[in-house]
């Protein structure tokens, strides 16, 4: 695993060239420039991926040049790279879509390539023809096999040509919505609505029965149109009980393509990618080689090089593998097959670039241990999966080895915009076996500190302790079938009981370790050099010091958690919550630093991070310990912190609004109004769409009623919490 | 005179000039130059010895009996009146101080057991909570009447507090917060509240001088605040009042705002809380930097005893008649146990040296039996060594007297006497006083009893003061009585002598007491031994607060 020395350099502060204007544009390039070595290359993304590139561009010597929108300014991928040009504003159509800005700042900066990471232009044909036309090395499959691929109904009639299994479906011209209707019933529901051009789930509905496909179907047309710029649509059988395995495939510029073995991509949400392993479990080495040949035949079917991966759908029902479609480029999850084959991808998408044989052949492709992949989104799973933008408060991803990668483009402080895809890291651990692997997700995720927006972590874990996952049955619908123990059910007073008393310890834990960080902090400044008033534990006469913090412990619904503290003489806390449980704790901490600290409670010691930010006249404060995450927030007083982010942001609605209100979920562009204000509406009407982090949300009426309210336009920004509209009953 | 001085000193040659040095060096080579002299207190207690365990045994009923009288009072008027202030979303006046002080500081609460058996009623801590702590870095005098007790009226002995609280207050620049909620004088002992010269009135009138000082005055309206109680906002230097909870009923709200200009309503915040963060932040921005020189020890580094504080509950006997060594005390209250002492060898039932307490050097001057000539010679002389350096003193007080008989009166005990009293009135160095066993008679004089003005004084629950011993009074009134009794031509049997002698010796008995003492506002509190370090240190540093003063000593008659 020669190559999985490939540690993430998470914190590369190097002064980055930022190029917003040259005196002399650099030299046309001329023909002869073409067959040179890669030197220099652009990097036409952001994010994780453009610093993943860098890294390995950076080990083969090559220079890197970053592009950025004004969102990205300070970003790790800016700082990363030896230099950065501006391309933009932050919408990404007028950034990283912008194909011309892009090419612009390689000839700028001299760069002889130009590395499309995944999303963006990565999949553009046209793109990847301009890079050519200029001169510049697309680091991807040539513009043809992009053209075949992209267009989902042309790319089954190839493979269907070259005998590739296929799914049955409508791929038709044909978009008229009653023609549409039609195939659907013909095909039987479930029936899957796709847009045409573009991946990663977005525009895709599932019509469960004949009544909702009208506005599932208008719905996609719309995000199509939005995100692709093409609003054609593909019918397909929805399989019930379906895995999503695909295989990494590498072809070079002399013909020969391989398969890098498969990736089981099942568990998903909003139907996009969570959690990704290789091999794919419970496959026989039989059917491996099956899927890997049907693979390498629809790579050669479309004269493919470069990296690529070809998805299938599993039935687990009756082993049937069919050809969904083929992704033109490096994917999100290329570490966990990296990981098992021991290669570095992107070197080898370079060197294929350079024109160079891939370096070992199908027999010498070797298969080791088992790989997982956890990507860590900005995101609300509560408010089902809802992403979420905010500042990085407090970011310390787990700790590093061989075996575990954290692949991100973030740093503590950087803001998860809502321009962009609210991932935020990916996690990949590698082990002997599937096990083993498993256990080092586990324990990576629990030490995955991340403070400031909601996230998945939570989310992740509970699906990686799931007994289901464990015994390998995954499946694309695993979250929704096992949503009774993965989602909390704030229904259940049992639960609710039992995660409120789970809290409750945690904040004994959290006041003591506030308690000590606080004696540390007098310590260092001794105000008014008064050291003595300030000595621990503080003095009363006749009595012990007692003070109580209050908490709130949000979860769906704040639940006030008190805390009663005693300074014993010999520097250890009673805890005590006024309540019979949990019990009255005594503990003690040793403060280690800033705010890692080692605490006992109970006779059990154990390691304890917590973060602290405020944020809106709050204090915010996390708590990390054994495998347990809380969160709590603590009212500031009337002492208002300097670094409150409330000073330079606009005001939010915060405050509990009377019922029929409907407010924002998240920040967002407001794209369609359905409805006009006075209108009069049923509840769970579709009001008005916003659009954010690429994803459509409509937002339904909360009653039925009169609209009442609505000012908002369609181009309109609203923040998370803003109101939207009110029904008023008449 | 330096050579003068050296010759003086007999057995501490050295330590004087480790004392000169420490003046002068940094923190660390003071130390290190310190453990070149011999300064370490030995240890001689005697752990398995009877007086120990006897000693050990009747402190602790002494303390436990003390904690119930604390745990009481700190119930402050009792569950029911408690509740009433809860349903009224107000603090107790220890809640509310627990929020102004910095978090995680101390506060040196004064005369927890002020009216002790008092008045018929009881009146728990005389229905007002005062004491020292730390906001924002500047050490504040609190005062904060207590709604629960009494609905926070002022008897006597509340009165008496507060102006206590006042008098440390101007005494050691200490800015004033009242936490007013207060019904006023209580009507019916109000020939013993209003008109007097150390009566209510006496509280404005602090306040008066002490703004006119640049003493900040803060007054946070909490409750009623009625009748004359209303002059404390408004004489304050600036008031902030709850809306709703807070009434000024002398002129109604319109008072606090004209006064002060603060004004908190319900609509935005609601409860008091928000009034006590406003009267943090007026502490924060109180700018006294040119007014008030804080000379502070800024050194956080020093030794802890080398024997257990705990220990200090094992020492001092509650028999009086039994004499310990003061130096076993001093050992376990001292930094790293060093006592460099005065003049050993003379006058040796005066124990007096130097030493540090949390970094900050003092003097200390402790009774090791009667007083002699030359005791008290040795003591004037040790408080003008002080006063000249600026070293703070300390007096452990365990005095049954001076000196009496034909040749002590001969030798001139009463002058001597009187230059070690002059030495103690006038030294304007910060001054604390702990009575750790007997203060009797002019003994109590000349280690700075609560005449003496000392900064702080607190009392030992074992400690006992009256102007001579029961038996002694005893005596000396039967005496007179059967004097008186023969003139008249009475005859007084043995049995009714006596019976005459025990009234008195009980009378001596329970006017003795400590509670009597702490009842009545003699002291500042009775303390646990084994808290006596830090309530020292805290003191010292609440006395360090102003700037040194010069000394200036009236006639010593030779």
């Amino acid at each position: 695993m020669s190559s999985i020395a490939l540690i993430v350099r998470r914190r590369l502060r190097r002064n980055p060239t930022i190029l917003h204007y040259r005196l002399f544009s650099a030299k046309p390039v001329s023909e002869n420039q073409k067959n040179q070595r890669i030197e220099k290359m652009l990097i036409a993304n952001r994010g994780e991926i453009a610093c993943r590139i860098m890294r390995t561009a950076k080990k083969l010597g090559i220079q890197t040049v970053a592009v950025y929108s004004d969102a990205d300014k300070q970003s790790l991928h800016v700082k990363s790279a030896d230099e950065a040009v501006r391309i933009g504003p932050a919408p990404a159509r007028l950034s990283y879509l912008n194909a011309s800005s892009i090419i612009e700042a390689a000839a700028k900066t001299g760069a002889q390539a130009i590395h499309p990471g995944y999303g963006f232009l990565s999949e553009s044909a046209e793109f990847a023809q301009l890079c050519e036309d200029k001169g510049f090395t697309f680091i991807g499959p040539p513009a043809s096999a992009i053209r075949d691929m992209g267009d989902k109904s042309a790319s089954k009639r190839i493979m269907g040509a070259a005998g590739v299994p296929l799914v049955p479906g409508y791929h038709g011209e044909g978009q008229d919505i009653d023609l549409m209707k039609a195939e659907a019933d013909k095909i039987g529901y479930p029936v899957l609505i796709k847009p045409t051009h573009g991946g990663g789930g977005k525009g895709m509905k599932i019509v469960q029965k004949p009544s909702e496909f009208v506005d599932l179907f208008l719905g996609a047309q719309r995000e199509a149109a939005a995100a692709f710029g093409v609003n054609t649509i593909l019918l397909e059988k929805y399989i019930t009980r379906p895995r999503h395995i695909e295989v990494q495939i590498f072809g070079d510029k002399q013909g020969d393509i391989i398969y890098l073995y498969e990736r089981d991509c099942s568990v998903q949400r909003r139907h996009q990618k969570i959690i990704e392993e290789a091999p794919a479990p419970n496959i026989s080495s039989e059917l491996r080689s099956h899927l890997g040949q049907a693979a390498v035949a629809a790579a050669k079917a479309v004269n493919y090089h470069n990296a690529g991966t070809v998805e299938f759908i599993f039935d687990t029902l009756s082993g049937e593998f069919y050809f969904m479609e083929m992704n033109t480029r490096l994917q999100v999850e290329h570490p966990v097959t990296e990981m098992i084959v021991g290669q570095d991808l992107v070197e080898w998408q370079l060197r294929v670039a350079n024109g160079e044989p891939l370096p070992i052949s199908q027999s010498q492709v070797p298969l080791s241990g088992h790989a997982f992949e956890a990507r860590i989104y900005a995101e609300s799973v509560s408010k089902g999966f809802l992403p979420a933008s905010g500042v990085l408060h407090h970011y310390h991803p787990t700790q590093l080895s061989s075996a575990v990668r954290v692949e991100t483009g973030v740093e503590q402080g950087d803001v998860v915009s809502m321009h962009y895809d609210p991932m935020i890291a990916k996690l990949v651990v590698w082990g002997e076996d599937r096990a083993a692997a498993l256990i080092k997700m586990k324990d990576s995720l629990s030490k995955f500190q991340v403070a400031g927006l909601p996230t998945n972590i939570d989310f992740l874990l509970k699906l990686a302790n799931h007994g289901a996952f464990r015994n390998s049955e995954v499946e694309t619908h695993f979250i929704e079938h096992h949503k009774d123990d993965l989602f909390y059910d704030s229904s259940d007073p049992t639960l609710v009981q039992k995660a409120y008393d789970a809290a409750k310890h945690a904040a004994s834990i959290v006041a003591a370790c506030l308690c000590e960080k606080e004696h540390a902090a007098l310590k260092e400044c001794n105000p008014g050099g008064l050291s003595l008033w300030y000595a621990h534990p503080p003095f009363r006469v006749h009595k012990y010091s007692t003070r109580t913090m209050e908490f709130e412990w949000n979860d769906g619904s704040p639940k006030p958690v008190k805390i009663f503290i005693t300074y014993l003489p010999d520097g250890t806390y009673v805890i005590e919550t006024g309540e019979s449980n949990p019990p009255r704790l005594e503990i003690t901490v040793a403060h280690l630093s800033n705010l890692d600290f080692r605490v006992e409670v109970g006779g059990l010691s154990m390691n304890v991070n917590l973060a602290v930010y405020s944020k809106d006249q709050t204090e915010h404060i996390h708590i990390w310990h054994h495998s347990n995450h809380h969160q709590f927030t603590r009212k500031m007083g009337f002492e208002v912190s300097d670094d409150d982010e409330t000073h330079s942001k606009p005001v939010r609605e915060s405050a509990s609004h009377p019922p029929g209100t409907a407010v924002a979920p998240m920040a967002g562009l407001v794209t369609k109004l359905m409805v006009k204000n006075g209108e009069r509406v049923e509840e769970g009407q579709s009001v008005l769409a916003l659009e954010a982090m690429k994803m459509e949300h409509v937002v339904k009426a909360p009653a039925s009623g009169c609209v009442s309210g609505l000012q908002v336009t369609p181009g309109q920004q609203v923040f998370d919490g803003n109101v939207l509209f009110s029904i008023e009953e008449k | 005179m330096l050579r003068l001085l050296r010759r003086r000193i007999t057995s501490s040659f050295g330590s004087y000039y480790s004392i000169q040095w420490m003046n002068n060096l940094p923190m660390a080579a003071s130390t290190l130059n310190r453990s070149v002299f011999l300064g370490v207190e030995p240890d001689n207690l005697d752990r398995s010895s009877e007086t120990f365990a006897s000693n050990s045994e009747l402190m602790g009923d002494l303390i436990s009996q003390l904690q119930s009288h604390i745990n009481k009072v700190m119930e402050g008027g009792g569950a029911e009146a408690v509740k009433r202030n809860r349903s009224r979303n107000k603090l107790l006046p220890r809640e509310r101080i627990d929020r102004l002080i910095d978090p995680a500081s101390s506060f040196l609460e004064l005369s927890q057991l002020a009216g002790h058996e008092l008045y018929e009623e009881p009146l728990p801590s005389g229905g007002i909570v005062t004491g020292i702590g730390p906001v924002h870095g500047k050490l504040c005098m609190f005062v904060a009447n207590d709604p629960t007790v009494k609905g926070g009226t002022y008897y006597p002995i509340t009165v008496k507090k507060h102006l206590r609280a006042q008098e440390i207050a101007a005494q050691c620049k200490l800015p004033c917060i009242y936490l007013v909620d207060s019904g006023g004088a209580f009507l019916p002992k109000q020939a013993e509240v209003f008109p007097d010269k150390e009566n209510f009135g006496r509280i404005f009138y602090n306040q008066a001088l002490m703004s006119a000082e640049g003493i900040p005055q803060i007054a946070l309206v909490l409750g009623s605040c009625t009748a004359g109680g209303a002059y404390i906002p408004a004489m304050a230097d600036e008031s902030v009042m709850v809306k709703g909870n807070g009434t000024i009923f002398l002129a109604g709200p319109p008072l606090v705002k004209a006064a002060t200009g603060e004004e908190v309503s319900a609509e935005d915040l609601g409860d008091e809380v928000h009034a006590l963060a406003i009267g943090r932040n007026i502490i924060k921005n109180l700018h006294m930097a040119g007014n008030l020189t804080v000379s502070q020890n800024r050194s956080t580094e020093y030794k802890e005893p080398l024997y257990d504080v705990k220990e200090l509950r094992s020492i001092a006997p509650v028999d009086l008649k039994q004499s310990f060594d003061i130096r076993s005390v001093i050992a376990r209250i001292v930094d790293g146990s060093e006592f460099d002492e005065f003049k050993k060898l003379y006058g040796p039932t005066l124990v007096t040296g130097f030493a540090r307490i949390y970094g900050q050097p003092v003097g200390i001057i402790g009774n090791n039996g009667i007083l002699f000539n030359e005791s008290a010679l040795k003591g004037a002389h040790f408080i003008e060594l002080c006063t000249q350096r600026n070293i703070p003193l300390i007096f452990l007080q365990n005095i049954t007297g001076f000196m009496v008989g034909s040749k002590s009166e001969a030798n001139g005990i009463a002058k001597s006497g009187a230059k070690m009293v002059m030495a103690v009135s006038c030294a304007k160095v910060p001054k604390i006083t702990v009575v750790v066993g007997g203060s009797f008679g002019a003994g109590n004089y000349a280690m700075c009893g609560r005449a003496y003005s000392p900064n702080f004084m607190f009392f030992w629950p074992n400690a006992r003061i009256s102007v001579m011993g029961g038996a002694q009074a005893a005596g000396v009134l039967a005496q007179i009585e059967k004097a008186n009794k023969k003139k008249s031509g009475v005859q007084w049997t043995k049995e009714e002598e006596e019976r005459f002698k025990a009234e008195v010796t009980k009378a001596y008995e329970r006017e003795g007491s400590a509670y009597y003492s702490t009842a009545r506002l003699w002291d500042d509190g009775i303390i646990d031994p084994a808290d006596t370090r830090k309530v020292l240190g805290l003191c010292i540093s609440a006395s360090l607060n102003r700037g040194p003063e010069n000394t200036k000593y009236g006639v010593f008659r030779m």
